[in-house]
């Protein structure tokens, strides 16, 4: 028997347009197909059968079914950019130009080199690879694993950007309806009548699921439906929309595929909705089994459900001489419609001892040949099917006969679609009756309000009759999961249940023998169901081996859990607009601007962008960084500063609240004074710092670092809103309504004075640690006299809109005293020369303030700060806690920023024992020398001792514990 | 070319007065200093160049012409003497945007958890817009969405992206 | 993804919309607490399976803090309320006993 032509039916096919040629590439290959094609229904209308290769043993693989659950059409579509792997032929539309190639084959599909694996399959068992590449174990690095990277994963990934759009919307909803066939639109009809807001979702791009093809009066039912909804205002339907999970109370997650079929329409190329929905309407409706018989994986043996799609939707006929075996009344339906289209229908193999419902009535009226009682015992072909040897079902395989043909119908019954049920706690029951497990209506998942929030209808909820002729009576379905039923080893060792990964009924059956029980870790060892398919085929069939081979009820293994999503969806999708620029908020100053034209070289600290330095041509980072410290300290300089956290504290219980939230007294600050002071968490871990200025009689102004600010702000309102409620104040965040400049260096007051402005900035009348309020170059300015440099320095706040305009003004006036920018980097080196700590380098959400020689910023005097407790506990008050302290390098080198001091000996797991950290270290430029802060036990006693600091080249560096404080201990150069 | 779904439309030169005070006690003093009403829970009110919004419990929002705030903030300072109360000058703090046009509720819902086509029509609905906080109110023929400053470039970017031609949310 | 109605300001608000923050109704041990006191506040944590009392923030909204009691199996929603209350309100408690005869609040 060959598989001949015509392979396009004279008639038929609901779904294409024949007056429209569609040309397309297949490994190369010039062929064409119809508008309204799939590629699976294309390639068959060009005699391509052969569509794949199993992933294992490289078998060759024909489609298996019509849609999503398809396991062995699977293409590489696309080129460059759009080029994207394991795309299902039978959901995906043709479009003209279209370029397919096929996969998991090499050096091409009909002559694999893979295909080898096939002849040793004997030597892959189930678990192949957990028992060969244990031993010796070396070799697992060196040797297995290389080559089984190599050989793993299906498809390959692009290489290139992609180049399509993509977004999200939200989306509401009283009634979300998954699946446009008949039982869908019918609930969406009931819930549109009650005035609900109702979204119907259908995965395909036509609405009818199965009535179309199965009820005679189908496709006029579906229309009439539609019409109804489409005249109403409270229905949306959305087609092409894959309800992909469901969460948490109501969250559903739907692609939409927008321009899949038309790339260059210049829209987004899909869509992820995220609808929250009152109520879930799953109206999914079910897949078909295949039954477990020997070589069942041959090229031309299908679902029957595929087969009539085929033939009905598409004009497609995937052989001329076909054989239908069944468990069930409903494969009939291909016979009757193959007959139709004007195939000849070999014969029906009916596994049941009787069949005798109007289905079969109607074959046997056409003379349809019906072998009752009986099985396949093989088919016969290797590349293609080219007949059946047929067998008694309930016995050993033994052959009673043989038929010629070029497909085989299958149909080992239906399963209900229960993902979107089960995903979010549904449970399942077994129907023992209909062999499938269904929705438990007992057990829904359940909403917010605790009621199930889920309601399963049609088939997905099992009733299959649904989509089929109602009024006929369907003989029962008689479960059959092995065929014949006594198959000896040799047969069942090709009964295929995972077509895509090569998992047959004897790989099942051996896990169990080999105690694998739990039905979850039977799929991990023998990959059952781990295909791109997700056991959508394999799953209920395999299962029902394992309960078998382990002698218990089908509901005592149970299913592996079904997670989302349904089908595959590409993170291009998940990630929708969130790419490129949009990839996460930039926060910008008002200064970015300038800064960016200036050459800044960006430092990224949360979501801002500050300048780490501004390399001119011919430097470095290292370069500026030295040259912006050099110009501060020898002249002025300017840092953006707007990033600080700004937060105001107000009320008649602020000072109170103030005294809580930092460990030093700041109720008694002076109005006009700033102070610097250190927060802690209420584990007293040092989480914050800043100086706070206090504004007025009931008002106080925290400077956060620039991380910090959100996240304080937030620490503040907790403690207001939670523990001191009854306290009166008002915080509020006002970091962005501000920039800030810091002006440092000894010229700073020069430059300042240079501008018209009614603030005294002379040292006798704006002390250190005080602010002023006035005008600035025409700019209402708070300037503080606060510098984290050590030198003169005057940190002056405007309004965020007037920041640039003061920039340029400073710069400007400032460029004979050669004013210099300067960034974070050269800030953190000149905190470092004087000993200033910076939070996340000195702290690590460990550290406590009196680990950093700060205790004089610890209030003696307060009962009670957040923190306070804590900083109380034996191993906070432990004399061993590892103290700040300053490191000189002994060989002039910079030590490693995080590098390990060692001490005597090892600790249990043979590591050297370690007695403190290097927490900042850098080249100071202005001592010309490295310098270093480092966290050592009894650091601050051990003045002078040199510590060991192994490298992980293997050398050790040493460097000496030294004062913290590098530069200017006296403080002189604060006044300039 | 076909045109962006709806207009987004950067608005500058707007004055912001965040208001923090208890409601109930303060609330006859804000309307009289604001010239407003004090919006109920979740909703603003407007009049003419002026709107108050309800950003919380405790907190309002007022947005008015820049020109307008100096005197504004006194006049709230004022009228909330011996209370209890924060007045701050937030204009610049501000990002703010207008979307408008048939479509402008599309980009509403494809930037925010929020349930925009049933927004009161002097509803405020303070949420994210993608990553970043933002708050928006019904304007004419759209919509009306303020964020932070420093994050403009960004809202505005994800507001034109939203409004790219051909996206709307209805099927097609 | 939860929902939570923000009892401040009415917004039904999805979980992106709002800062999680642990277990409610904690009482702070301040300086007068012995060890054994302050580690409890500090670190002890109920964990139970079923009905638990815990905090949030409406931070892409309000602003504020609120309480929640919640099924952390099911995750039913009995209710939202006010963080300034030492312990759950009677409607809270009535809502989750409605659903939960057997359950019992344990303070007094």
């Amino acid at each position: 028997m060959t598989y001949t032509p015509p392979f396009r039916l004279a008639h038929g096919g609901r779904l294409i347009d024949r007056a429209f040629q569609v040309p397309f590439r297949f490994d190369g290959r010039h062929l064409r197909g119809v508008r309204g094609d799939t590629l699976a229904s294309a390639m068959l209308a060009n005699g391509q059968m052969l569509l794949g290769r199993s992933f294992k043993y490289h078998r060759p693989r024909g489609p298996l079914a019509s849609g999503a659950e398809e396991p062995n059409a699977l293409f590489g579509l696309g080129q460059g950019g759009r080029f994207e792997p394991n795309q299902r032929a039978t959901t995906t539309a043709l479009i003209p130009g279209m370029v397919l190639s096929s996969q998991n084959c090499w050096p091409s599909l009909d002559a694999d080199i893979g295909a080898v694996n096939n002849w040793l399959s004997p030597m892959f068992p189930a678990g192949f690879y957990y028992k060969t590449f244990m031993q010796p174990r070396p070799f697992w690095k060196h040797v297995f694993e290389p080559i089984i990277r190599r050989s793993a994963g299906l498809g390959r990934a692009p290489k290139d950007r992609d180049p399509d759009m993509y977004e999200q919307a939200y989306g509401f909803a009283d009634v979300v309806v998954v699946g446009g066939g008949i039982a869908g639109l019918t609930a969406a009809r009931e819930a549109a009548e009650q005035g609900q807001r109702v979204i119907v979702l259908e995965q395909n791009p036509v609405w009818g699921g199965r009535s179309p093809v199965d009820h005679r009066d189908g496709e006029a039912t579906i229309d009439a439906l539609l019409a109804d909804l489409r005249g109403r205002d409270n229905v949306t339907l959305r087609r092409n929309c894959m309800a992909t999970g469901l969460y948490d109370h109501g969250y559903l997650l739907a692609r939409e595929a927008l321009a899949d079929h038309d790339p260059d329409r210049g829209i987004p190329r899909q869509r992820l909705w995220r609808i929250r929905a009152g109520q879930i309407v799953t109206a999914t409706g079910a897949l078909e089994r295949p039954l477990s018989f020997a070589c069942n994986d041959v090229p031309g043996v299908m679902l029957a459900s595929a087969v009539r799609d085929f033939i009905s939707d598409y004009g497609v006929a995937p052989g001329q001489r076909i054989v239908v075996v069944t468990n069930n009344d409903d494969a009939y339906r291909t016979a009757l419609t193959a007959s139709d289209a004007g195939l000849d229908v070999v014969a029906i193999i009916d596994a049941r001892a009787d069949a005798s419902g109007d289905l079969p009535q109607a074959a046997r009226a056409r003379n349809i040949p019906i072998l009752l009682g009986t099985g396949i015992a093989k088919v016969k072909g290797s590349r293609h099917v080219e007949g059946v040897a047929l067998c008694d079902q309930s016995g050993d395989g033994t052959i009673s006969g043989g038929l010629d043909c070029d497909v085989v119908a299958m149909s080992g019954g239906w399963s209900p679609v229960v993902h979107l049920w089960s995903h979010c706690g549904g449970k399942l029951l077994w129907d023992e009756g209909q062999a499938m497990f269904r929705p438990d209506p007992a057990r829904p998942p359940l909403g917010a309000d605790g009621r199930g929030n889920v309601l399963a209808v049609g088939a997905a909820n099992g009733d299959l009759r649904c989509a089929g002729d109602l009024e006929r009576p369907e003989g029962a379905t008689m479960p059959v999961w092995v065929m014949p039923q006594h198959a000896p080893y040799k047969l069942r060792a090709k009964m295929w249940l995972d077509f895509q990964n090569d998992v047959k009924v004897s790989d099942v059956e051996l896990a169990a023998r080999e105690g694998y029980a739990s039905v979850e870790h039977t799929k991990r060892y023998t990959t059952l169901g781990m295909a791109t398919d997700q056991g959508k085929v394999s799953n209920i069939n395999g299962l029902a081996v394992l309960s078998k081979a382990l002698d218990q009820p089908i509901p005592a293994t149970g299913t592996t859990t079904f997670r989302p999503p349904y089908t595959p969806l590409t993170l291009a999708t998940i990630a929708a607009d969130a790419r490129g620029e949009a990839f996460q908020p930039l926060r910008k100053t008002p200064m970015h601007g300038w800064h960016e034209k200036h050459g800044a070289s960006w430092e990224p600290v949360g979501h801002w962008r500050r300048p780490y330095c501004y390399p001119r041509a011919g430097e470095d980072r290292h370069d500026a960084v030295n040259r912006e410290i050099k110009a501060v300290r020898g002249g002025v300089g300017t840092l953006d500063a707007s990033t600080l956290g700004k937060i105001v504290v107000k009320g008649p219980d602020a000072g109170r609240l103030m005294d809580m939230l930092y460990t030093n007294m700041m109720s008694n600050l002076a109005i006009g004074k700033c102070r610097y002071g250190l927060m802690c968490s209420e584990n007293g871990f040092l989480m914050d710092d800043g100086v706070v200025a206090r504004l007025s009689e009931d008002t106080w102004l925290c400077h956060t670092t620039t991380g910090g600010a959100d996240r304080i702000h937030g620490h503040m309102e907790d403690w207001l809103q939670c523990e001191w409620w009854d306290w009166q104040a008002y915080t509020a965040n006002l970091t962005e309504q501000y920039a800030q400049i810091a002006v440092a260096g000894p010229k700073a007051r020069d430059l300042l004075e240079r501008l018209p402005g009614s603030i005294d900035l002379s040292a006798d009348a704006f002390s250190f640690m005080t602010w002023k309020e006035g005008e600035i170059a025409g700019i209402l300015a708070r300037v503080y006299r606060i510098s984290f440099s050590g030198e003169l320095s005057y940190e002056i706040a405007v309004p965020a809109s007037r920041g640039l305009e003061l920039w340029e003004k400073l710069h400007e006036v400032g460029s004979d005293l050669d004013i210099t920018p300067y960034g974070t980097e050269a800030m953190h080196v000149m905190r470092a020369e004087k000993g200033f700590i910076m939070i996340g380098d000195e702290t690590d959400g460990t550290i406590i303030p009196q680990d950093l020689g700060l205790n004089w910023a610890i209030s003696k005097k307060k009962t009670d700060y957040i923190g306070k407790r804590a900083q109380s506990r034996s191993h906070m008050t432990d004399r061993s806690r590892w103290q700040l302290v300053g490191l000189e390098s002994l060989d002039g080198r910079v030590l490693p920023d995080g590098a390990y001091a060692v001490d005597e000996g090892r600790n249990s797991n043979g590591q050297l024992k370690t007695q403190g950290r290097v927490t900042s270290s850098y080249h100071s430029p202005t001592l010309n020398r490295p310098i270093a802060m480092a966290l050592v036990r009894h650091g601050p006693d051990r003045m002078g001792q040199v510590l060991e600091f192994p490298l992980p080249s293997g050398e050790v560096m040493k460097a000496r514990i030294c004062d913290p404080v590098f530069f200017d201990k006296e403080g002189s150069r604060l006044n300039g | 070319m076909a045109d962006a779904i709806a207009t987004v439309t950067p608005v500058e030169g707007l004055g912001m007065v965040m208001i923090r005070a208890d409601l109930t006690r303060a609330g006859n003093a804000i309307a009289e200093a604001a010239g407003l009403a004090v919006p109920e829970m979740t909703r603003i009110t407007t009049d003419g160049s002026r709107s108050l919004g309800w950003m919380s419990p405790d907190e309002l929002l007022l947005v008015l012409p820049g020109p307008e705030i100096s005197e504004a903030i006194s006049a709230l300072e004022q009228a909330l003497t011996g209370e209890h109360a924060l007045i701050a000058d937030v204009s610049d703090a501000r990002a703010v945007f207008d979307i408008t046009g048939p479509h402008a509720g599309d980009v509403i819902a494809k930037l925010c958890p929020a349930d925009a086509a049933a927004l009161p029509p002097d509803g405020l609905r303070r949420t994210r817009a993608a990553q970043t906080a933002a708050a928006f109110w019904r304007i004419e023929n759209g919509f009306r969405m303020i964020g932070f400053r420093s994050t403009a470039d960004y809202l505005g970017l994800i507001l034109r992206n939203a409004a790219i031609p051909g996206s709307q949310l209805a099927p097609n | 993804m939860l929902i939570l109605t923000c009892p401040y300001c009415g917004v039904q608000a999805e979980e992106t919309e709002l800062h999680p923050g642990g277990e409610a109704h904690l009482k702070r041990v301040g300086p007068e607490g012995d060890d054994a006191e302050f580690e409890s506040y500090l670190f002890a944590r109920r964990n139970p399976k079923g009905v638990h009392f815990e905090r949030w923030r409406h931070a892409y909204g309000c602003g504020k803090w609120f309480l929640a009691a919640r099924d952390t199996a099911t995750l039913q929603v009995f209710g939202t309320y006010s963080a300034q209350t030492p312990h759950p309100p009677a409607e809270i408690v009535a809502a989750i006993r409605a659903s939960r005869p057997d359950w019992q609040p344990d303070w007094t």
